[in-house]
């Protein structure tokens, strides 16, 4: 363990960012008011697909207190359209719907008025004229040559279909003894941050700036505005230092932005957008993948696992966004934690008339995962074998790493079976086996679920260029200022939002580690875009790796300089010399305090080596560990670390009630070398949390009218403090060798394998009943209507 | 237009505000005390829970005017204010000892049916605390550490040589 080398890393220390929270003095974009300040809300699409012959706003722009209506032609006449990943220019997105609509929900036009309750009253006031069309909800019935286009210009629904074939295939399935087949289905849902988006926009016509606060979790956020806005980059500043509350992938708010910058610039005044719940619900295009699984598996009587075959289907909704995306960043991962040796992997992602798929947590890791843990419990069903042991048969044993998944990427390291054993022991596995039965006995439906799954962490954006030919994107990079003023405090600069992560916990510690210095004295500072180095913003669990790493590099650099000072100073070679707590220590006693270093960096030039730049500071611009070349071969190395989870939860339900009651859940979890415990916790309590929504409650659901059911708190079910039960987390530690103190990522622990594990512990409590549960989430109705229909 | 007078915090508050207006707004945009989030705005989350009398209330459900003379408390009158800004209550404290939060969102409104707990239950038990905040929706933290938080708070509170109950009255 490395517990032991570090001073303030991996040590229990209070997250710095809390103290202002729970005193309510959070900076949230709904907290933050601009002198003549107007507000927009939006008007909703109520036709799944409709043709728009004209819009009538003249009664709303009647009422006092309404400034503009604002229309779709009206906008897409002034701004380019949205920043599309892959190769399909025909599916134009603006932020408001031009001639059609595509999804109910859908922005038709804007109203914007001196208060927000003002621009909702003259809503009701505008007329839409529209024609409504055929609409289409499911992916399968997309694919189909007579299903009509979402966008009639781009001639079918198809956004992506890749296949690709990792190792021989063909002859691993004709060598193997059996082979079986099934589908499961990744219902869509989200993560649906209690804070809604916003964003607030101001146009200074003087100084030609756009500024812009946001609750925005967003790479190259600004890029994309001004491109869409048609301004210089340097033309747009993004406040970074605005709290963001709750994000997990799905605040990308481009849509929004460019209208109220849109709107803000012809206006000439500060203009604010915050969505209420419905609008985030329904029209946020935020939600999550919604993915169809067609696997075939081929496998050895001993229960060796040789190959699988995976079709994935996603249901992008209305428009392409990042969403076909998230079909390629699980083939980092592809064969999870084992030792599956090839892979045909059939990537398909449609348009249909629902909202918008925007990155989740994981960004299609979560469903991937599912699928694949499903994949091992149905082999072990067919083979009448332990889950477990075919589990630990099949997993890629801690000597081979690192190890070469047929995709191209190595994972860099782990210790699979110890995290496993260790969950094992400290759940008392025999005992909850015996529980288990004990409470089938005493009549109830009980299971035991198990999941292993992967974190690939770092994130870059491989996924690009391997699933788009023409994207060369290689770059991914983070950054870090640092600075000492001339009384010797530091002061670092981080250049992104931040929506819980506490990077400013992350940058303190380790700065304080590296300049060993308490992390509590030094102050970190989030500037403006263009004040601001290069960076891509926290997704990919990138962020202990990355922003860590780049303030380890740009702690390194000064201090490289202040053994230079001191070497200078003190008369003797930097390699006689040791740098202690801030001080400097010659090999013959001598010491060189910090207080003399800072004096003679900013006030004594003249006692400086010669050629140095005065003053102390530095930065780091850091690319993401090994992702240094594009696509080969359909192969590329993928995110640099790859952490391990293992999940074990013991689950009952009255047969009739069929309501899951979680009684104990353990997880093993090893992202390597940990910055701060308390946050890395919270991560997984927190994925866990959303895993066990995502496997039981939470669903994006659409009536046969293309109409959004589960748009409100009421409907659309999340766990509360009652669903969620007491986790105990395992821990384990084996560090990566790609990063500077071993770290990996945990950003999206326990939600990439929660889902599975909740799963299959239902699926394990009616295995007597020959039931499979094949989609998420498994609701409670499920679960009683199939146990009924069994035993009717 | 409606005339509104209540107490916010230990002082009095008047306002003029549409009778179709929240508290939650009112105490946001009126008041200008911004640390009352609204989250769904139809009475689930808790995000915007204040104490009215010492009970936890949604403010998205209740209409300003009705909140007329009441005595209100939000997470503005935890801890210290003022000169003392920065000095912890009991509870905020315990929030940042387990890190009981991450984006910090619902946080005041988790603090502030924990406060309501607390000062009638001063040694609640786990499933207590979980039911006390049952109608607060976190999505970052699972809980686990909110709950601990509470019941390190409650510990601490029992172990106070003083008689003060609340956190409340620090401000």
């Amino acid at each position: 363990m490395t517990e032991q080398k570090y001073k303030f890393l991996s040590t229990p220390r209070r997250p710095v960012e809390d103290r202002r929270f729970v005193a309510g003095r959070g900076k949230f974009i709904a907290d933050l008011d601009r002198p003549n300040m107007l507000h927009v809300a939006p008007l909703a699409s109520h036709h799944a697909a409709a043709v728009i012959n004209g819009i009538d706003a003249s009664a709303a722009l009647a009422m006092p207190g309404v400034v503009d209506v604002i229309t779709g032609a009206e906008l897409a006449a002034a701004v380019q359209p949205l920043m599309n990943g892959l190769n399909t220019p025909n599916v134009r997105r603006f932020p408001l719907a031009v001639d059609r609509v595509r999804y109910a929900g859908e922005w038709v036009c804007a109203v914007v008025a001196e208060s927000r309750a003002l621009a909702e009253d003259a809503l009701e006031k505008i007329i839409v004229d529209a024609t409504p069309q055929p609409f289409i909800l499911d992916a399968e019935a997309a694919l189909l040559e007579t299903s009509a286009p979402v966008h009639p210009e781009h001639g079918s629904n198809l956004l992506l279909d890749r296949k690709f074939v990792w190792g021989p295939v063909d002859d691993d399935f004709d060598a193997a003894a059996h082979s079986l087949s099934f589908s499961v289905t990744w219902g869509r849902n989200s993560t649906v941050p209690i804070e809604t988006f916003g964003v607030l926009a101001e146009w200074n016509g003087w100084d030609q700036m756009l500024d812009i606060w946001a609750s925005i979790q967003m790479p190259k956020y600004a890029d994309q505005i001004a491109r869409s806005l048609d301004l210089p980059g340097n033309a747009i500043r993004v406040h970074y230092d605005v709290d963001v509350g709750g994000s997990y992938g799905v605040k990308r708010g481009i849509k929004h932005s460019v209208l109220v910058g849109y709107i803000a610039r012809k206006l000439g005044c500060p203009v604010r957008l915050i969505e209420d719940r419905l609008e985030n619900m329904r029209a946020g295009d935020a939600h999550g993948p919604e993915r169809k699984f067609d696997i075939t598996i081929a496998f050895d009587q001993d229960g060796t696992v040789r190959s699988m075959k995976m079709r994935a289907l996603d249901n992008a909704g209305a428009y392409a966004g990042r969403a076909p995306f998230q079909l390629g960043k699980p083939i980092s991962a592809i064969v999870g934690p084992y030792q599956i040796n090839s892979v045909a992997y059939h990537a398909l992602s449609v348009t249909t008339n629902k909202t918008v798929q925007e990155a989740v947590r994981g960004f299609g890791q979560a469903p991937t995962n599912y699928a694949i843990e499903t994949a091992m419990d149905r082999v072990a069903e067919y083979l009448g074998m332990d889950r477990l042991a075919l589990r630990q048969k099949n997993l890629i044993r801690k000597d081979q790493f690192p190890y070469l998944i047929p995709s191209g990427s190595y994972y860099d390291s782990g210790d699979y079976h110890a995290v496993i054993d260790k969950v094992l022991a400290a759940a008392d596995y025999p005992a909850m086996l015996a529980e288990r039965d004990r409470l089938r006995d005493a009549g109830m439906m009980a299971g035991i679920g198990i999941a292993a799954c992967l974190e690939p962490s770092g994130g870059n954006s491989s996924f690009e260029p391997l699933l788009n030919q023409s994207n060369q994107t290689s770059t991914w990079m983070e950054s870090c200022q640092v600075n000492i003023d001339a009384l010797g405090k530091l002061t670092a600069r981080i250049h992104t939002t931040s929506s819980g992560q506490g990077h400013e916990t992350l940058v303190s510690t380790v700065l304080g580690e590296v300049m060993q210095i308490d992390p509590e004295l030094i102050r970190i500072t989030r500037p403006n875009s263009l004040e601001s180095l290069p960076g891509n913003s926290p997704v990919g669990s990138r962020m202990a790796i990355m922003l860590g790493g780049a303030a380890a590099r740009a702690g390194e650099k000064l201090k490289a300089k202040i053994m230079a000072i001191a070497a200078h100073r003190l008369g003797v070679a930097i390699d006689q010399l040791r740098y202690e707590g801030g001080d400097v220590l010659a090999h013959d006693g001598r010491r060189f305090t910090w207080d003399e270093m800072v004096e003679l960096a900013h006030r004594q030039y003249h006692n400086l080596p010669d050629g140095m730049d005065p003053g102390l500071a530095s930065f780091d611009i850091m690319q993401v560990p090994t992702g240094d070349a594009l696509p080969v071969d359909d192969k590329v190395q993928m995110y640099p670390c790859y952490s391990f989870e293992f999940h074990l939860l013991l689950v009952s339900f009255d047969p009739i009630i069929g309501r899951p009651d979680i009684h104990s859940y353990v997880i093993g979890h090893d992202c390597g070398t940990v910055i701060n415990p308390a946050i890395v916790s919270g991560m997984t309590y927190g994925g866990i949390a959303h895993g066990i929504g995502a496997a039981l409650f939470e669903e994006f659901a659409y009536d046969t009218n293309g109409q959004l059911l589960t748009q409100s708190f009421l409907d659309y079910l999340m766990p509360s403090s009652h669903e969620v039960p007491a986790i105990q987390i395992v821990k384990h530690c084996t560090p990566s060798p790609h990063t500077v103190f071993g770290q990996k990522g945990s950003g999206e622990s326990g939600y990439l394998g929660a889902p599975a594990a909740v799963s299959a512990a239902i699926n394990d409590a009616v295995s007597s009943l020959g039931i499979h549960f094949e989609k998420l989430p498994i609701r409670m109705s499920a679960i009683s209507d199939a146990i009924a229909a069994k035993t009717s | 237009m409606n005339d509104v007078t209540l107490t916010i915090n230990g002082k009095p508050v008047s306002g003029v505000t549409e009778p179709r207006v929240t508290l939650l707004d009112f105490l946001r945009d009126v008041a200008g005390l911004k640390g009352t989030h609204a989250g769904c705005e139809h009475g689930v989350c808790g995000a915007c829970t204040v104490l009215i009398d010492g009970t936890a209330v949604r403010s998205c459900l209740m209409l300003a005017v009705q909140a007329e003379g009441e005595d209100i408390t939000t997470i503005e009158g935890i801890g210290g204010s003022g000169a003392r800004a920065g000095e912890l209550g009991v509870i905020q404290d315990a929030f940042c000892e387990t890190h009981g939060l991450q984006c910090g969102y619902c946080t005041p409104g988790m603090i502030l049916a924990a406060e309501a707990l607390l000062s009638v239950n001063t040694d609640p038990t786990e499933h207590e605390v979980r039911e006390a905040i049952s109608g607060n929706i976190c999505r970052c933290t699972g809980y686990v550490q909110i709950v601990d938080a509470i019941l390190l708070a409650a510990k601490r509170l029992g172990q106070r040589n003083d008689a003060v109950p609340s956190d409340a009255t620090l401000a």
